[in-house]
């Protein structure tokens, strides 16, 4: 079987490119699935690592992570409808009443 | 390990297509559906890591649910629409973000390959029922009781918030 | 099979499951009948958080570890709970009229309110990787909701998504770094990362340094240190006061027990790592919280930065890890949440519907309108300068000693300037209350509950310069806990 170390690299490749889309972008709703995108990174890795040292503390993580992530889902996409609702678009640059 | 070889390659040039193509689409439904693409790629990915259990949790609930709930908030906004203001508040930012994305996937990329992880571990005798729902469960209501409940609390907070956001005017 | 859960377990989560049932008994309320709900919410939320205090006094002295080395119950534990409670429970005063002032909805507000203290509860006693995350993500997710609690109010949905995006984004980062970590070592247990570090050349294990980088990262955003705080003054001042006089305080004070519990305890072996990189955090933090705070005309503002100054302060404890250092850690919290506390309490009061009136010019001639408020608000921010004769002075006094004690004379000269520099905004809102007279002379009308918020801040506040020592068996029993 392959090492650990491809499937490693797929991980890390994919939580920066998570990592760019939240800088990059300015779509809240495109921010927030480069965010998924980390997370799913960091799923990856956890169950590489499982597999490497065949312990399956790794697959409970996993199992955690995606819940937190629903809820997050959950709140977030609650959020932006507010949002929406209130104003009718959602473009983060333009949510700038508050100065920085 | 040929054969292995192939799956990865194929799946992960999927997943990290399709990852490009999240953060670069101009329309969120488009970004929606090439998430699913990745996602799915990952529970096959999953898969081969003898993570079953897992995989198939991560089609019915990230791919499956959890999208569901993008796609729907995407196409209820009708957000397609609300193009993305060219002019960035930061110019810098975007130059310069590549750039720092760059130096940080390299910095992991030689973190991985420094080679404490480059040995193949004798793989072959994983212990019976590894990645099943079963070992999954069994962690989860012993050592792991603890998160798991508290989990419970956090899609409370996430239903009451939901609901606390969503509704019209009391 | 049944679920292996000890008496030790139950004892070590009884505060927070005395909270959650408050939660509970909250939202029922609110769902089977409003009008009733409405009266009373903030009162059982009171009861509870009293109830979760007492049971605190009860562990006060005593170790415990539960459910497998996820929970600990020590001094220091103990003591930043109380912090965070006492936190919790001025902010719930300062709501009750407030929430009525702007027009919400009661029972949400307290169940989500007391669920997101369950949250910091849980993470200033984690000692597991994967519990820091998940207590992280709790108390983080009802406060995305309390921040955006105003919803006709565009500025507090604004707060509430940009707290949202960074939030979350930080903690991605945590969990990645998490993941490395249990590459790295094989274990995300605390005291098993201790023991795994003692190993022979794993010091210089790449993955081990990514993950704990990544995982400071992580930290470093909820206690908004420098370059980390980019997302907290316009929460801060988006968010409903009440929310914010509460997340300024009760978050700071769990994200760091949750940093102290990783760096010091876990990770002491890497100390020749992070104490440079927590020094240049510390004096980064120290020195722009302060500069940017001199600028602001925004008393919410002013507020937000001289909190990310604050944890500056903080830091530098955190940097010295030694006895005095992790001593002072929890005075300093707990002197933070009533002065800080205080201040936001007397800027709820004077903000009139919709936070309208929250200019420093609205502070202009205070004495004149409501005496007691500008003694109160003089006296909080002479804490928050490190001035006696405040709670404020106290902490600033043990963390300086700490700092010379570790041998940190540069991060201390940092400390004392920027102390000096802050001391002009400070005086600033001290000088405009007292010295300007008042174009028209209005009275301002307070709340009682916020009165008494106010009170018991002053008390503790002056209490705590007066009597350090009445804390000091506390602060002392701190250094012996083990993780």
């Amino acid at each position: 079987m392959l090492p650990a170390y491809p499937y490693l690299i797929l991980s890390a490749v994919l939580f920066t490119t998570g990592t760019l889309g939240v800088l990059i972008r300015r779509n809240p709703i495109i921010m927030f699935m480069s965010i998924e995108l980390m997370l799913n990174a960091a799923n990856l890795a956890f169950i590489t690592f499982a597999r490497y040292q065949q312990s399956m503390d790794g697959h409970v993580f996993v199992f955690i992570v995606m819940t937190v992530a629903a809820a997050e889902v959950a709140v977030g996409l609650g959020i932006i409808v507010a949002i929406f609702r209130l104003r009718g678009n959602i473009n983060v640059d333009e949510l700038d009443e508050m100065k920085g | 390990m040929i054969a292995e070889l192939v799956i990865f390659i194929i799946l992960g040039i999927v997943a990290v297509s399709s990852a490009f193509a999240v953060i670069l689409s101009k329309n969120p439904v488009y970004a929606v559906l090439f998430l699913v693409i990745n996602f799915f790629a990952l529970a096959m990915l999953y898969l081969v890591l003898s993570a079953q259990f897992v995989a198939f949790i991560q089609i019915l609930v990230y791919a499956g649910a959890i999208m569901v709930l993008f796609l729907f908030v995407v196409m209820l906004l009708n957000l397609t629409g609300a193009i993305e203001s060219l002019q960035d508040k930061l110019p810098a930012q975007r130059w310069l973000a590549p750039a720092l994305g760059m130096v940080l996937l390299v910095e992991i990329a030689v973190v991985f390959l420094s080679g404490f992880f480059a040995q193949v571990p004798e793989a072959s005798e994983l212990p019976e029922g590894f990645g099943t729902s079963a070992p999954v469960g069994m962690l989860l209501f012993s050592r792991y009781v603890l998160p798991f409940e508290v989990t419970s609390a956090v899609l409370l907070i996430a239903m009451v918030g939901s609901i606390v956001l969503a509704k019209r005017r009391p | 099979m049944t679920i292996p859960v000890s008496a030790a377990d139950w004892i070590v989560i009884n505060t927070e499951l005395i909270l959650v049932g408050t939660a509970m008994i909250v939202l029922l309320l609110d769902a089977f009948n409003r009008r009733i709900s409405d009266r009373i919410s903030p009162w059982i939320t009171l009861v509870g958080v009293v109830g979760g205090l007492v049971s605190l006094g009860f562990l006060w002295g005593q170790e415990y570890t539960g459910f497998a080395g996820m929970l600990v119950i020590d001094s220091f534990s103990v003591l930043v709970k109380m912090a965070i409670l006492f936190g919790t429970g001025l902010a719930v005063l300062l709501s009750v009229d407030y929430l009525r002032r702007e027009e919400l909805a009661q029972g949400e507000y307290y169940g989500l309110l007391l669920l997101s203290t369950v949250g910091m509860l849980l993470l200033t006693s984690s000692a597991n990787l994967i519990m820091i995350f998940l207590s992280l993500e709790m108390l983080s997710i009802a406060l995305y909701v309390l921040t955006g609690y105003a919803r006709m109010r565009p500025r507090s949905q604004e707060a509430g998504m940009k707290y949202f995006l960074l939030g979350s984004f930080s903690a991605a980062i945590l969990v990645y770094g998490v993941a490395l970590i249990y590459g790295a070592l094989g274990t995300v247990d605390l005291a098993g990362v201790a023991e795994a570090l003692t190993a022979p050349g794993i010091l210089s294990n790449p993955v081990l340094l990514a993950g704990a980088g990544l995982v400071l990262v992580g930290l470093g955003f909820k206690v908004a240190a420098v370059p980390f705080q980019m997302w907290t003054p316009d929460v801060y001042e988006g968010a409903p006061s009440p929310v914010t006089a509460f997340m300024s305080v009760s978050t700071k004070a769990a994200a760091f027990a949750a940093l102290t519990r990783v760096l010091v305890f876990a990770f002491s072996d890497l100390s020749g790592v992070w104490m440079a990189v927590i020094w240049a955090i510390a004096a980064l933090t120290m020195i722009f919280g302060n500069l940017v705070a001199i600028a602001q005309n925004n008393i919410k503002r002013m507020l937000a930065y001289s909190s990310i100054a604050h944890a500056g302060y903080i830091l530098v404890a955190v940097a010295s890890a030694n006895q005095l250092g992790i001593q002072s850690i929890p005075f300093y919290l707990i002197a933070y949440t009533f002065m800080n506390i205080g201040a936001w309490a007397v800027v709820t009061v004077i903000t009139r519907k919709g936070e309208e009136g929250v200019g420093l010019s609205d502070y202009t001639g205070l004495f004149w309108r409501n005496p007691l408020l500008a003694v109160s608000m003089g006296l909080f921010m002479f804490s928050l300068a490190g001035i006696p004769p405040t709670a404020g002075f106290t902490a600033k006094i043990y963390l300086f000693m700490a700092a010379v004690n570790a041998n940190l004379i540069g991060l201390l000269i940092v400390a004392v300037v920027t102390t000096i520099i802050s001391a002009y905004f400070y005086l600033r809102v001290t000088v405009i209350m007292f010295m300007h007279r008042p174009s028209e002379v209005s009275a301002v009308h307070v709340p009682i509950a916020a009165y008494v918020a106010i009170i018991i801040a002053v008390v503790a506040t002056l209490w705590l310069f007066l009597f350090p020592n009445s804390t000091q068996a506390f602060t002392e029993a701190v250094w012996r806990m083990g993780l």
